[in-house]
């Protein structure tokens, strides 16, 4: 048995310590959120938080995350109120929106740490995640936004 | 001959189930209050308390099915007692916003309140015509239609308050989900006249006020929210990857490294110890044509995707590859180069090309060639199936439920008359842009489903995504102008090979294809104008990539223009312009060119040259074309007219110790009238950073028959910081409504590649930039 900490919540999981924690989130905690994109952490649509960090979750052993706070997008916020789900609603960010908990995510963790980050700091932190539909333009616009309602929270 | 077989992209079965459902304008829309009918069983539909069914397709579709009811509709829009309208899309969602646009067009018709709209995916059915959501067409083919469907319902509650305060309906006004009383505060909301509503007749068409333009208050304006934001936002989107039921297994497979390869044997002992690994299955060979039949292989079902994908990797499989083994991608260019010499098809000739050639003052030629490119959809391929006494559930990523069914029932042989106990349901897409309109992946989970007689999801992993696609087929182009004694353009040539998408369906396909999409239907206004295509082989499966040969046709097309510019010193904006010449609707058929414009009339939608001029001045205007650059920069302009609409480019890029970075993005679109301006504006951004993609790194090669590529590091996509802000701007038209999901793709590339040259003085003839080291 493998103890995770999920989004607040202490589950037991009967699986490998070499799964991925990808895998067992979505199979076997049914949080689908966190997508699939390439398995190899290079697109970050499997982007999670471990204690507060972008993390890639397809090359993660679930063993590495024992004893850890993690994350997912479905306990981002109680109510889709996080900054960023906010400022990628008001953008109309998505097209097929399938990358874009990966991309809330990375940039989650910027905005944790930067709260008025520049185009540079964005294009950086966001180097790993893939958008195929190519919707970067707007998640740099949403960033900005979403720093801009946080302060404004303040 | 039809168009979808012209172009290559269906089978002769498909395409002539696809061309006889699929409605055209002509076609006579049938609108049945069905509330009122009293046969209504189904109990979603039973609960609402209007529905008004708008049948889709024609009738002669109908009349296949005659042992249902002809009253069966197909789009329905329903209200509940609470005045919640239901509309349901019946055309599938991969980001190009059809799932708001759509019922945007009804809500705003019918004078909904959207935040009381809800919208739902249907099922694949044939009764709602045609769904294979590609080619653009959805908005081409069903704006008027859904207009008078909304109108009818906003006609019905209007005739309902009439009714109720016993006045004409010409006194009351419809607005925002109420009815205002004329020279009165009264005003009743749609719930109160639900149920009145249900009980009237369905308005004469005659008597029904469709909106004008101006009275639009969602359609057309900018600030209309997508659909399923909310839920993608907060990862609640489901996704044909997400889709979980009871008891459900994960498969996934190894397929044959090389079409049409076999297993010679196996060995799972090793697979079968891996825990959670619950079975290995052998699926059927794969025997051309390859269609969207399943690849073949070696499945394995395990209790998650990780297990699957753990003992996929310890399966020894002894594979006997067969003959298109012998196929190297670099080697075969020559036989492309070959097959351009003399290329037997020729598609289209006015003048004498042949004559003017010998005879002009000067001929310039260039080659291109453009790279093979893979889907790479974020979401690669997924279907769950299950098969009980009941039929088959599918529930999948699909443009086209309708193929889907179809492939579960050639894998289950479930003879038509029973194509009702086939279910496809549409999960959301991650990106499709062709590749999810071809449901192997649907035949793999239905017979996976049907031989464990369990709930298996089959998964593909990215490096089945990159290394098992239907790509867009690498091409060799040769273009020629010549010119006379005063340097003016007297004629073009353009001949083309690739490996043809009809391969895909019909092993002996061999003519290039297609010249429809961006080669033959070139806009200028030259007396000699020789269009070719060459024959070639083919050893993958090849099918239909976002915007299809219109990506290569109009590479080559568009930078050959520029290299004609330049050889004539003239400005490569004017000179475009000088190219299109007058104002004038095209005519390709008295050139010999048996175009079929996309499947649409020539009537509704004429090859315009001042519309293909008009979105060259406005884009070049935008992005200040003639302005001086800073050193080591330059500008690039390309304009095209695909799927009906038309498309230009301006890209700036700097070139700076040979490296390119694209320093800013314009286009302009005219798509005729344009329901939801920010979905439009979306697609023209996502077509230029995809084209971006497939320019800087997009090729897909094979050796001794094997695709090289497997994942992200060595079939890269472009990240945030390669791409500018993108500026778009879409003409205000009153035209019919065109194609969007593609047109952005082709004139980005030659744009991108122009203005490298005006840059650099270097011109790049081949794509993907990135074996010059500049990207």
């Amino acid at each position: 048995m493998i103890e995770l900490k999920i989004n607040g919540k202490t589950q037991q999981l009967d699986v490998s310590g070499d799964m991925p924690l990808l895998w067992a989130l979505r199979d076997i905690v049914k949080l689908t959120g966190s997508k699939y994109g390439c398995g190899k952490g290079l697109c970050g649509a499997c982007t999670v938080h471990i204690n507060g960090e972008a993390t890639r979750s397809c090359v993660l052993p679930v063993s590495a995350a024992v004893g850890q706070e993690i994350t997912t997008i479905e306990g981002l916020s109680e109510n889709a109120d996080h900054p960023l789900q906010k400022a990628w609603m008001e953008l109309n960010v998505p097209q097929c929106g399938y990358c874009q908990s990966g991309q809330i995510m990375s940039a989650a963790t910027l905005l944790s740490k930067n709260a008025s980050p520049t185009d540079d700091d964005i294009d950086q932190a966001m180097s790993g995640n893939i958008c195929r539909c190519g919707t970067y333009p707007r998640i740099k616009n949403a960033i900005h936004l979403a720093a801009k309602l946080a302060t404004e929270v303040k | 001959m039809n168009f979808l077989q012209n172009i290559g992209i269906v089978p002769l079965d498909d395409a002539e189930v696809a061309l006889n459902s699929e409605p055209t304008v002509q076609d006579e829309m049938i609108i049945q209050n069905v509330t009122r009918r009293s046969f209504i069983k189904n109990t979603a539909i039973a609960s609402s308390s209007l529905v008004i069914g708008i049948q889709l397709s024609s009738a002669s579709a109908f009349s296949k099915n005659s042992n249902k009811s002809l009253f069966d509709p197909d789009v329905f829009i329903s209200m509940d007692k609470a005045g919640t309208v239901t509309i349901m899309s019946h055309r599938s969602e991969m980001g190009q916003g059809i799932k708001s646009s759509l019922p945007m067009l009804v809500a705003d018709e019918m004078e909904c309140d959207w935040d009381r709209v809800v919208v739902k995916q249907a099922l694949g059915d044939s009764k709602y015509g045609s769904q294979n959501t590609d080619g653009s067409r959805s908005v081409r083919r069903f704006y008027f239609r859904l207009k008078e469907a909304g109108a009818t319902a906003r006609t019905m509650l209007q005739n309902a308050a009439a009714k109720v305060w016993k006045v004409k309906p010409s006194d009351v006004t419809i607005y925002n989900h109420q009815a205002k009383l004329k020279d009165s505060s009264q005003v009743l909301d749609f719930s109160d006249l639900v149920e009145i509503a249900a009980t009237l007749p369905i308005p004469d068409k005659a008597t029904l006020k469709i909106k004008t333009e101006s009275e639009h208050r969602y359609v057309g304006k900018d600030n209309m929210k997508i659909i399923d934001a909310k839920d993608m936002v907060t990862g609640k989107a489901i996704y044909g990857f997400d889709v979980e039921l009871k008891n459900m297994k994960y498969s996934v497979i190894a397929r044959p490294p090389v079409l049409f390869g076999k297993v010679k044997s196996f060995d799972a002992t090793e697979t079968l110890k891996v825990p959670g690994v619950l079975k290995v299955i052998e699926l059927p060979a794969l025997t051309p044509p390859a269609v969207f039949k399943m690849l073949g292989g070696i499945a394995v079902i395990a209790t998650n995707t990780w297990a699957a994908i753990q003992g996929r990797e310890k399966l020894k499989i002894d594979w006997e590859h067969g003959k298109n083994e012998v196929y190297n991608t670099k080697e075969y260019e020559n036989n492309f180069i070959e097959a351009l010499k003399s290329p037997p098809h020729v598609v289209r000739n006015r003048g004498d090309w042949d004559k003017e050639k010998e005879s002009a003052d000067k001929v310039l030629t260039h080659d291109y060639y453009v790279g093979g490119i893979a889907h790479a959809t974020m979401e690669p391929p997924a279907a769950t199936a299950i098969v009980t006494d009941k039929g088959v559930d599918v529930w999948a990523c699909t443009q086209t439920p309708q193929s889907a069914q179809n492939n579960a029932m050639s894998v289950m042989q479930i003879p038509k008359e029973n194509k009702d106990s086939v279910r496809i349901k549409v999960t959301l897409l991650g990106g499709a842009f062709g590749r999810k309109s071809k449901p192997d992946y649907v035949a793999e989970a239905v017979y996976l489903a049907n031989e464990t007689k369990m709930a298996v999801k089959v998964l593909w992993t990215r490096e089945d995504e990159i290394k098992h696609g239907y790509y867009h087929s690498p091409s060799y182009q040769k273009l020629s102008a010549t010119f006379d004694k005063e340097g003016n353009a007297t004629g073009w040539y353009h001949g083309m090979v690739n490996h043809p998408i009809g391969a895909t369906f019909n092993p002996a396909a061999k003519q290039a294809g297609s010249a429809e999409l961006g080669q033959g239907d070139v806009p200028f206004d030259l007396p000699n104008i020789k269009i070719t295509n060459g024959e070639s082989d083919t050893f993958l499966r090849i099918g239909w990539v976002r915007s299809v040969t219109n990506i290569n046709n109009a590479f080559a097309a568009c930078s050959f223009a520029d290299e004609m510019a330049v050889e004539s010193g003239m400005d490569s904006k004017d000179y475009l312009l000088k190219l299109i010449g007058k104002d004038q609707h095209i005519d390709l058929i008295k050139d010999g060119f048996k175009y079929t414009n996309y499947g649409e009339s020539f009537e509704n939608f004429p090859i315009d040259t001042a519309r293909l001029k008009n979105v060259i001045n406005v884009v070049a205007n935008n992005a200040n074309w003639g302005e001086k650059l800073p050193e080591g920069h330059g500008i690039g302009i390309a304009a095209h007219r695909s799927f009906c609409s038309y498309v230009a480019t301006v890209v700036q890029v700097s070139f700076i110790k040979g490296k390119v970075k694209v320093e800013k993005i314009f286009y302009a679109i005219d798509a005729g009238k344009v329901i939801n301006p920010d979905r439009v504006k979306s697609q023209m951004e996502g077509a230029a950073i995809f084209s971006l993609s497939n320019a800087f790194y997009g090729e897909i090669t094979a050796d001794k028959g094997i695709v090289e590529q497997s994942n992200f590091h060595d079939y890269e996509m472009v990240r945030m910081a390669q791409v500018p802000d993108i500026h778009v701007e879409i003409i205000k038209s009153d035209q019919r409504p065109a194609g969007v999901g593609e047109p952005g793709v082709p004139p980005f590339s030659p744009a991108l590649c122009n203005a490298i040259y005006n840059a650099s003085g270097r011109r790049f003839r081949r794509l993907p930039l990135n074996q010059f080291g500049i990207v």
